[in-house]
């Protein structure tokens, strides 16, 4: 600890135990962000190989038929689709939609903003993200 | 430094009937003088109703009198008393130890907040970014000048934006706010609730002005509605509501 802000840094940010669902979503909308993001550059990189002829484009892609190519395509199906969910109800949310309305608030001040719809959006993207991986691990494992 | 003292049944002015007593661990630190903090460790006797603060203010009156601690109204009305009680900001006169069901409460000083000595931290930045957003009626008139008494309003117009009205500038939210564990710029969710609080009240026409004052890098695009502020803010503010109806402004989703 030091005289300047006592800020917690990533360590805090990252830390998703002690405020809910919502900060655990928040942090899971980071990591598949950055994974995607990771994902997108390696596969524009992946595809250029296709100026390597048939036989680049073979040996790249066959990086992805091994036990750990499968396992990580599967990683990013879930990203994919955890993100893509969850990030529809963020744009919501942040156009104001789905936030509860303004009241007089009562003791023991559940925030409105909390609510059960945006819980709902949260586990359903959770929910969806593992159908899809199973589904992804159905089809390359499965034949 | 872990040294456990406990307060002797005589010294305590009633005798208590419970016996059960709770370890509480304070952070000590200087910065003037400490490079890190230490805790100091009270068994302390409590009651259903005794609050972390009554047993921070029972330290100081048996052990130690050196541990700084701000508090003023021990009701949840000042905002004085913010800080890391288990792990979370909470306010010390507004949490009873025995809803927190553990037989050790730490305390610590609130985080993203400039620690002045042990429990006390510095507002400064908390009182700038509240004066920034203009929290006041902003329009031509005066209520001195116009005919009419005072600018009526109804209490539907009331209610949307009396919630945000009950903020205590305690700085819990901006304590818990992700954004800033790491953005010291970060205009901060106490600051943008106001602004929404004087956004949607019907007397004021400084809405333009207001979201202009936030629509800047560090400013409302930093909020990613992790929910964090509304879920430790003590009064119902819910500060992510306000955040998420002023960026549907910005973005054209409300007019
Ligand atoms: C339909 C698809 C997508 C939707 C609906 C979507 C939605 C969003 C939203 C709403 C955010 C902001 C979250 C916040 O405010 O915290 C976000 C962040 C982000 N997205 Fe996406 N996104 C999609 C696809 C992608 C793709 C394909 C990539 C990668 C190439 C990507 C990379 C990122 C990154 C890096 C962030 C920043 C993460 C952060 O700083 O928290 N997204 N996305
Ligand atoms: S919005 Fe709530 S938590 Fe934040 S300063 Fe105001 S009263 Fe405290
Ligand atoms: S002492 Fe005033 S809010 Fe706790």
């Amino acid at each position: 600890m030091t005289q300047d802000d006592n800020k917690e840094g990533i360590k805090g940010m990252a830390n998703p135990g002690r405020y809910g669902i919502e900060r655990i979503a928040y942090l899971l909308m980071r990591l598949t962000g950055l994974g995607l993001l990771g994902y997108f550059i390696a596969h524009v990189y992946e595809t250029s190989n296709i100026l390597r002829g048939r036989m680049g484009w073979d040996e790249f892609l066959a990086m992805t038929q091994t036990t750990e190519g499968h396992l990580f395509l599967v990683l990013v199906i879930g990203m994919c689709v955890f993100h893509t969910g969850n990030g529809i109800r963020i744009m919501l949310g942040h156009g104001g939609v789905g936030v509860g309305k303004p009241a007089r608030p009562d003791y023991p001040y559940d925030p409105a903003s909390q609510n059960y719809r945006h819980k709902i959006g949260i586990y359903s993207s959770i929910v969806l993200a593992a159908v899809a991986m199973m589904y992804g691990m159905a089809v390359m494992f499965g034949e | 430094m872990a040294q456990v003292s406990s307060i002797a049944e005589e010294q305590a002015p009633n005798p208590l009937s419970a016996s059960k007593s709770v370890l509480l661990r304070i952070s000590r630190f200087n910065p003037e003088t400490d490079e890190s903090n230490k805790f100091m460790e009270f068994s302390v006797p409590y009651q259903k109703w005794t609050t972390v603060l009554e047993a921070i203010l029972d330290v100081k009156k048996h052990f130690d009198h050196s541990v700084a601690v701000r508090y003023s109204c021990r009701q949840a009305t000042c905002g004085s008393c913010g800080m890391l009680i288990n792990g979370k900001p909470r306010l010390a006169c507004f949490t009873k130890i025995s809803e927190l069901n553990s037989d050790v409460v730490t305390v610590e000083p609130m985080n993203n907040f400039p620690v002045i000595r042990d429990l006390a931290v510095r507002f400064e930045r908390l009182f700038d970014t509240h004066h920034k957003i203009k929290p006041f009626l902003i329009r031509d008139d005066t209520e001195l000048e116009s005919n009419e008494k005072e600018f009526l309003q109804s209490p539907e117009e009331l209610e949307n934006f009396i919630q945000f009205a009950n903020c205590i500038k305690c700085g819990l939210c901006n304590s818990a706010c992700p954004t800033m564990t790491t953005d010291s710029s970060f205009v901060g969710p106490q600051a943008l609730a106001q602004a929404y609080r004087y956004v949607a009240d019907s007397r004021d026409k400084g809405k333009d002005s207001r979201l202009d004052i936030i629509d800047e890098s560090h400013g409302i695009w930093r909020c990613h509605f992790a929910g964090s502020c509304s879920q430790v803010c003590p009064k119902g503010v819910d500060p992510a509501m306000g955040i998420q109806f002023l960026r549907g402004y910005l973005l054209g989703f409300r007019s």
